[in-house]
């Protein structure tokens, strides 16, 4: 009964969550580093595209994918963009499905890449850059994905509705009524940077806080880019969270937004790619990977993106809080893996939606 | 069909008739299209994920307020929604139809401009009108009155805003029913009417009403099972607001980690609901002969409205000012504006979200591609489909013509959503698999679609008297024939109708394309559904008019071809 195989599959991948830490002491060294070579490009052009699935806000992803072109013309990239949540269900209803459609995948959620590992489906692939200029902990020991970016999930507000003096410092501050009916707050059920800083906020502060800010009339949007556009539009004065990137990228362009990291520390959210084992174009897939952690590529997210980077080449651009003068919530995938499913159900029956 | 009338000896009234084993395969296609994904939604909904037999997804669906509640919403929901579309809609189809109302060409084209738009890009188009800060209407509203910064007239993120702006895209379907119905009265009775001293209200209220009240019926229902089961914008308006309906609860059901037996469950009652009513139409129907065109009839004759003409137009106006003008008029300021909530200025234009979708956005073309080749597919298929089985089950052609017109209309209560999983359920394996192709979602839109097009020709084979059909009978053709050379040129408008219907139906479709679409079969709704959810108002704006043009330039091509007759039903013996 093939409907049968779709439910236990999932069943599986949630009960396997709960067991063994994958990440035990790497038994092998990292696999060798893989050059560009011209036969790589040349295999790749003759594959002709690469599939790519990633939650990194569209107009940044599709500016990446057309560095990636001007450089490897006669290789077009295809964005498939959603929030992480969404890029796992659906690249798990193909993979149940046996359809191999994505050749390299971006999650906002680093516990998905430690499932996809474990089911086997990933094709380890070292760039040089990582084995160079990544620090051993954002390269996975058995090479199968990197850290491709990382952001903050911050407070912020719109200058125009909120004046510097009235507006929140911590996360605590949110639950003074003043601010009921004027946050919004985007969804850990569809963004994995909001599933991230939602274990964190939990961690750190305990549901308590969930449940005081869900009395807030909270207006709840979905990806973790859309508070920002929210701010920007005027809608609600103060966001709860959202990606740092968005928020910047929003200010740069003149917009009255402006960011506070919380007193009790501001969430991080490291967001890893890989590339799959049975990838449609796998060469293309390779060389995309490389680009994606190359210098050139590294300083566009940052400079364009906003993002922050781990490649120790790549400068932060001016006006920007440097990350070490921020306070940062622990991040840890594994623990965000197991309890994946409980944030899920608490959260929803907080906020009812 | 000359091919099989070719051999036919003159003169028999009888030869070998095709038609029966004809009409049986496409019973049979029909009953793989709904049966098999209605089966396994069945299946699932009463086994446990070891496959067990168990009732717990039912008793969590009646227990648990995380469902009840989504479902009191809903019925609230579809009722107002239904009222208020037959509210507004029949006056406008009596007015266009029967009066001398002027301009009614433009008000048609206009009531077809808020039936050709997708009601989740309506949707998206009263959030920038009327979201209670940045929404343009109350922007307005606190300029002209000064109110204060949180202050606002009307806020679409709620239960009334839900409400009316699925109204705003549903009374088409009941201004379409009542229209054409009002369009095919023959003025016969009203001139015996008038012979006998009724004076124009009263012939109104004796005659033209309640041969209009099947049509008028018949669109409450259509419009209470579509709001009933409509996704997109409750997901668009009410998640924000912070309530469920049945069918976001359901898409939720379906978020990893999937529970496809609880959505399974939480769809049956919406399927007994539909039964019920469907069932209460008939009941209702069935008692009366409503057979108006026979082999002779006379021209409609336009009532004169005198001095209301004018009020009566800005009536109609008014009501399309908030299907179209003021929608549309939002989604072109968007798709110029840097920010959308900003007033129309020099600083605030800009050429980027144009230039985005159509020349960095990887995913438009594709989309565009993919949409368009469905959309005319499925209402080229889908109308043959609905056509024959009207005929089969308005002629009671076959034993078990019931259960085929249950089945026609049974997937209008469906959840597109849910139709979805059953599809996906049904071709993921061997000897169908079908997933990651464009074929599952042309399956998926034929099966949403039919109801529409089998209500639509239904109603009109109703309304043509079989004596015809039997004259060419008698004549010695068989039914195919009878259907292919009599039937469907009468029914010309009505195929015609039905086509469009899909070919919309499909455009504006969203809830089944987001559970079957892989990266290769993305379609145009679930684009803008994803730029919905990342707020990328610019974007959504560009391509929702983008999606329009091309389906107002279809929908005018189908329409103008020759031979192929108008949107206006030509009237037989006319």
């Amino acid at each position: 009964m093939h409907g049968t195989k779709f439910t236990r599959r999932s069943f599986l991948l949630a009960s396997s969550a709960l067991g063994i830490s994958v990440l035990a002491a790497p038994l092998a060294a990292l696999p060798a580093a893989a050059p560009v070579t011209p036969q790589l490009i040349e295999a790749a052009k003759k594959e002709g595209k690469i599939v790519w699935y990633t939650s990194v806000d569209l107009p940044l992803a599709q500016k990446v994918a057309q560095a990636f072109e001007a450089k490897y013309p006669g290789v077009s990239v295809r964005v498939e963009r959603t929030g992480a949540e969404r890029v796992f269900q659906r690249i798990g209803q193909e993979y149940s499905a046996k359809i191999h459609a994505v050749d390299a995948v971006n999650s906002s959620d680093a516990a998905h890449l430690l499932v996809w590992k474990r089911e086997g489906i990933l094709a380890p692939y070292v760039t040089e850059d990582m084995a160079k200029n990544y620090p051993p902990e954002h390269v996975d020991p058995d090479g199968m994905f990197a850290s491709f970016r990382a952001t903050l999930s911050p407070i912020a507000y719109n200058t125009k509705l909120v004046d510097a003096g009235e507006a929140p410092k911590s996360f605590k501050d949110l639950l003074d009524p003043k601010w009921s009916g004027k946050l919004v707050k985007s969804h850990p059920g569809y963004s994995g940077s909001t599933l991230t800083a939602t274990f964190q906020t939990a961690r750190d502060l305990g549901w308590s806080y969930f449940e005081a800010l869900s009395k807030q009339k909270v207006m709840q949007v979905q990806s973790a880019t859309e508070p920002p556009k929210k701010l920007s539009l005027g809608e609600r004065a103060v966001a709860v969270d959202g990606v740092e990137y968005v928020f910047l990228q929003l200010i740069e362009k003149g917009n009255p937004i402006a960011i506070v990291y919380p007193s009790e520390g501001t969430p991080l959210v490291v967001g890893p790619s890989a590339i799959f084992k049975n990838a449609p174009n796998p060469n293309a897939a390779r060389l995309f990977h490389s680009f994606l952690f190359s210098r050139e590529c590294q300083q566009l997210i940052v400079d364009a993106g906003g993002l922050r980077s781990f490649h120790k080449e790549v400068k932060d651009k001016e006006g920007r809080t440097p990350l070490a003068k921020i306070k940062l919530m622990k991040e840890d995938a594994e623990a965000v893996e197991k309890q994946v499913e409980e944030i899920k159900s608490k959260y929803t029956r907080l906020f009812k939606v | 069909m000359t091919t099989i009338a070719a051999p036919l000896p003159r003169g028999r009234p009888r030869g070998i008739d095709l038609s029966r084993p004809v009409m049986l395969g496409l019973a049979a296609v029909l009953c793989v299209l709904i049966v098999l994904p209605v089966s396994q939604l069945a299946w699932h909904a009463v086994v446990d994920r070891d496959g067990a037999p168990t009732l717990e997804n039912f008793r969590r669906l009646w227990s648990d307020p995380a469902f009840v509640e989504p479902m009191l919403t809903t019925l609230t929901l579809a009722t107002s929604v239904s009222v208020a579309c037959c509210v507004v809609a029949a006056p406008i189809g009596w007015l266009v139809a029967r009066t001398d109302l002027p301009f009614t060409g433009v008000v048609r084209a206009l009531v077809m401009a808020s039936f050709v738009t997708p009601p989740f890009l309506g949707a998206v188009a009263w959030e920038i009108l009327a979201a209670p800060n940045s929404g343009l209407l109350n922007q307005w509203y606190r300029s002209l009155t000064g109110a204060g910064t949180d202050e606002y007239l009307v806020n679409v993120y709620s239960m009334g805003g839900l409400i009316f702006v699925i109204a705003c895209y549903t009374f088409p379907y009941v201004f379409v029913l009542v229209s054409n119905a009002l369009d095919r009265i023959p003025s016969d009775l009203e001139d015996a009417s008038a012979i006998l001293g009724g004076r124009t209200w009263r012939t109104a209220a004796r005659i033209t009403i309640p041969l209009a009240l099947p049509a008028l019926l018949a669109g409450g229902l259509v419009a209470f099972l579509q709001a009933m089961i409509l996704f997109g914008s409750p997901a668009i308006l009410a998640l924000p607001a912070g309530f469920h309906t049945m069918t976001t609860k359901i898409w939720s059901l379906f978020q990893y980690p999937p529970k496809p037996g609880l959505a399974a469950a939480a769809a049956l009652p919406l399927l007994l609901i539909t039964i019920v009513l469907l069932r209460g139409q008939q009941w209702l129907m069935g008692r009366r002969g409503y057979t108006v065109v026979g082999g002779r009839s006379g021209r409609p004759r336009p009532t004169a409205l005198g001095l209301l003409r004018w009020p009566a137009l800005g009536l109609c106006l008014a009501v399309l000012a908030c299907s179209v003008f003021l929608p549309y008029g939002a989604l072109v300021k968007t798709a110029f504006s840097r920010v959308p909530s900003q007033p129309v200025s020099f600083d605030n234009l800009t050429l980027q979200h144009v230039r985005f979708v159509l020349f960095e956005f990887s995913g438009t073309r594709l989309a565009l591609q993919n949409t368009f080749l469905l959309g005319v597919l499925s209402a080229t298929l889908g109308t043959g489909l609905a056509l024959v089985v009207a005929y089969l089950s308005g002629r009671r052609a076959v034993p078990g013509h019931r259960t085929l017109a249950f089945l026609a209309t049974a997937p209008v209560s469906i959840p597109g959503i849910v139709l979805g999983v059953g599809l996906f359920l049904s071709y993921t394996r061997p000897p169908f698999v079908l997933y990651g192709t464009l074929w599952i979602l042309l399956i998926a839109y034929i099966t949403i679609e039919l109801p529409a097009a089998y209500q639509q020709l239904q109603s009109a084979l109703k309304a043509v008297h079989p004596e015809l059909e039997e004259a060419s009978r008698i004549l010695g053709a068989t039914r195919l024939q009878a259907l292919g050379h009599v039937t469907a040129p009468l029914l010309r408008s009505g195929v015609i109708a039905a086509w469009c219907f899909v070919f919309i139906g499909t455009m504006r479709e969203l809830s089944a394309a987001i559970m079957l679409f892989t990266a290769d079969t993305k379609v145009i709704s679930v684009v803008i559904f994803d730029l919905n959810e990342s707020g990328d108002l610019g974007a959504i704006s560009v391509l929702g008019i983008a999606m329009l043009l091309i389906t107002f330039a279809v929908v005018l091509l189908v329409n103008r071809i020759p031979g192929l007759g108008g949107w206006r039903p030509a009237r037989p013996g006319g």
